[in-house]
């Protein structure tokens, strides 16, 4: 193992930051707990905390058995296992989510919750199987009290039995699926972001507060695409003038503009992640098609990460989010103001997640006066979620997904030639929370 | 019901589907001239000198990142552009000579490894120097629609690509087919041994002929900046399309560089567009709406195992014995 400051300006803290490519699993290739450290089994079942466990933990803790999946009794630290995607083409959101929860660590002078905090971070490279051995040696070998840090929902799921199964924590900062929401729910996995669905719900709802009459969709032929146009009709209540599935990872959306242009609807809707998104924007402002069609895009289309590559043809767009840069309260200020201090760049939807990430952690810790040996406990703390975040108002539903506001937000000069995003009017969504919710049998 | 309303609704459906289909053709066909410009050098490089080049999408990449900044940085695109043009060449050659050269004697598997390992290189050599996305947009009086009558308006950009891929066109074939150095480039694809046994200084040739190509991406880079992504890892993408064309067009091939291009361009337009109106009025719509996308994305890997069903050499095979 190499140890690498992620980034020099945090290198002077008490943080370790552990840049790691990954590391072997054994022959057999075999996810099963080879070192078999936890003999309690009724610690195995993710879905009874309570009683049981704290039975067991008090269990082992007089056996005298050194290794507890949750790390020491006597905590005289936090630890933390952040996985993300920090490498390749699609690393820029990963970074953001890094950089965000250690400004916050930073900000509070290296510790969550009163306990000096060690954020173990390590680089999933793009790659499900190599997220899943990382969260197998945080969990297992480092004994880490948390887990966090994964920003694609497919690495997430692939990943995420490693933390549940073997009773730590997942605090996801981005990934979101409907599936964690309704009936796979887990006491042990807190979504701080928002769920897959809403922006897209934001995004159609908006179109009725225009009054749009129709809708063009696009969405890449893949699950994802598909959800996220289900989203956009849950909400939107005009007609769908067309829906069209592109191959994922298209260049070149000459075609299907031609189409649009044909169809001529009110209002065209995209999800279009990465690249995809870049290409098609620049592609729909060249064909001259912005002045007689309302381009509608989720957040993450319109955010810092693609603003920046795009340029121009961003100005004027409309985007729905959680989160804008420059939302008032006083939490957000500060963040807005330390992380281009730090950084010297805006951050995106990505980073203010990463951060709201760290502050729940720290509000849990804290709660719990630095037992976090006590996982039920620190469970509830969790739920409560008593953290001033960034985007305001914020509570856990009953299936641990929030319950926020959504904005409207719209791409506009920052004053220094560059652009930014800005909210306008009232939460075109107050108070929402998902449409899974109901699937999911968790009740505390 | 009034025959003449009728009559006149029939007039104007039939026009706006004439002008889909002009515009289609127009986007297949500027498909097409941007994977030539990939796939010249491509071919070439394969065709020549029997070196399967990975990384040729990577000079794309760098190419496309050397555009747009030197665009920002002289105000010109065109300037920019041509300092792009001329580096990634020159850039090219170097990686030529020191590197690739070691690699001819090689077997394929060889080639192709080390190559990937240079993709992988050169996507962090650009990610450190430039950052992950670089941003570049057409020129002002270039960037919007433009109106050719008809009521077709179709991107202004869209026709510089199709202009200036044709031009780039005329002159390859003019360089391939009427120079000293194009038949020396002909000699040594059909049979490189008996061209060296002849005289010719192989090595000079290759250099040159890789800076071609690299520069050749690096045109496609930066024309196509304004209308893709330029971020790290562009070139990969677009590289599969490219291979697919030399493989069709007969590897070694310009003029089957050319016309495999233009057929994958149209092929993949139509199947997008046309192959899936066909398919709703023909199947069930729950059918349509899944078999539409997927024929969509697989109809260019149809052409080319139909071709080579036919042709295994390609269109245009070259390679002697």
């Amino acid at each position: 193992m190499y140890v690498i400051p992620a980034n020099a300006a945090i290198h002077p803290l008490p943080i370790s930051t552990v840049l790691d490519p990954g590391f072997r699993r054994d022959d057999s290739g075999s996810p099963v707990q080879r070192h078999c450290e936890r003999p309690v089994p009724m610690l195995n079942s993710p879905s009874v905390p309570g009683r049981h466990t704290a039975l067991s933990l008090a269990l082992g803790a007089a056996l005298g058995l050194g290794a507890m999946p949750l790390g020491a009794w006597a905590a005289d630290k936090v630890k933390i296992g952040f996985v993300s995607t920090l490498s390749g083409p699609s690393s820029a959101l990963g970074i953001d989510i890094r950089d965000g929860f250690q400004l916050a660590v930073k900000l509070n002078g290296g510790k969550l919750g009163g306990l000096p905090a060690e954020v173990i971070v390590s680089d999933d490279q793009f790659k499900p199987d190599v997220a899943r051995q990382l969260f197998e040696r945080n969990v297992k070998r480092d004994k880490v009290d948390f887990m966090t840090g994964v920003v694609f929902s497919n690495i997430m799921l692939a990943a995420l039995p490693e933390a549940l199964d073997n009773k730590t924590i997942y605090i996801s900062p981005n990934a979101a699926p409907s599936s964690m929401a309704g009936k796979d729910c887990n006491p042990l996995f807190f979504a701080v972001s928002w769920p897959n669905d809403a922006y897209h719900e934001a995004a159609g709802e908006f179109a009725n507060q225009r009054e749009l009459k129709n809708a063009y969709l696009l969405a890449p032929n893949y699950q994802a695409g598909k959800d996220s146009l289900a989203g956009f009709k849950r909400t939107f209540k005009g007609a769908i003038a067309g829906e069209n599935y592109t191959k994922l990872g298209q260049l070149d959306y000459a075609a299907e503009l031609a189409e649009v242009r044909a169809a001529k609807p009110q209002a065209l809707y995209i999800f279009l992640p990465g690249g995809m998104g870049i290409n098609f924007i620049k592609q729909f402002v060249g064909a001259g098609l912005g002045k007689d069609i309302q381009l509608v895009l989720p957040g993450f289309s319109a955010d810092q990460d693609i603003i920046t590559p795009v340029g121009a043809p961003m100005a004027g767009l409309f985007n729905t989010a959680h989160w804008s840069p420059d939302f008032p309260n006083p939490a957000n200020q500060k963040f807005m103001t330390e992380f281009q201090k730090e950084y010297n760049r805006v951050p995106s939807v990505f980073a203010s997640q990463g951060y709201d990430a760290a502050l729940l952690i720290n509000a849990a810790v804290r709660d719990v006066k630095g037992k976090i040996e006590d996982q039920e406990a620190v469970r509830k703390a969790l739920r409560a979620a008593k953290f001033d975040s960034v985007r305001g108002a914020f509570k856990f539903n009953t299936n641990q997904y929030p319950i926020q506001n959504y904005y409207v937000r719209t791409v506009g000069s920052d004053g220094k030639g560059g652009l930014i995003n800005k909210s306008i009017g009232e939460a075109i969504l107050k108070n929402h929370g998902d449409a899974y919710v109901q699937m999911c049998g968790m009740t505390k | 019901m009034d025959p003449g309303v009728r009559r006149d609704d029939i007039a104007r459906a039939t026009r706006v589907s004439a002008i889909l289909f002009i515009e289609q053709s127009l986007n297949g066909l500027q498909f097409g001239l941007m994977l030539f410009l990939l796939a010249a050098g491509l071919t070439i490089v394969f065709g020549v000198m029997d070196m399967i080049n990975l990384a040729h999408g990577a000079f794309y990449m760098v190419g496309a990142f050397l555009a747009a900044w030197f665009v920002a940085a002289t105000g010109t695109f065109l300037g920019g552009l041509v300092i792009a043009v001329v580096l990634t060449a020159l850039f090219g050659m170097a990686v030529e000579a020191t590197l690739l050269r070691t690699l001819y004697a090689r077997d394929h598997l060889s080639q192709v490894l080390a190559t990937f390992a240079l993709i992988l290189i050169l996507n962090d050599g650009v990610e450190m120097i430039f950052g992950t996305d670089g941003s570049l947009s057409a020129p002002a009086a270039l960037a919007g629609p433009v109106d050719l009558g008809a009521g077709l308006t179709y991107p202004a950009w869209r026709l510089v690509i199709i202009a200036v891929g044709l031009g780039l066109a005329l002159g390859l074939y003019l360089l391939v087919q009427k120079t000293r150095v194009g038949a020396l480039v002909r000699a040594g694809a059909s049979n490189r041994e008996m061209s060296v046994v002849m005289g010719v200084n192989i090595e000079r040739l290759f250099t040159l002929v890789f800076g071609l190509g690299a520069g050749l991406c690096a045109v496609a880079g930066g024309l196509l900046g304004p209308l893709l992504a330029v971020q790290v890892g562009m070139g990969e993408n677009i590289l599969i399309l490219a291979f697919v064309v030399i493989v069709i067009g007969g590897i070694g091939s310009i003029r089957g560089a050319l016309i495999g291009s233009l057929l994958v361009g149209v092929v993949d337009t139509l199947g997008r567009t046309l192959l899936q109106q066909g398919l709703r009025e023909m199947l069930p719509p729950q059918w349509a709406s899944a078999a539409g996308p997927a024929l969509a994305s697989i109809a260019v890997y149809l052409l080319m195992a139909g071709v080579l069903v036919f042709k295994p050499q390609g269109l245009f095979p070259v390679r002697g014995g």
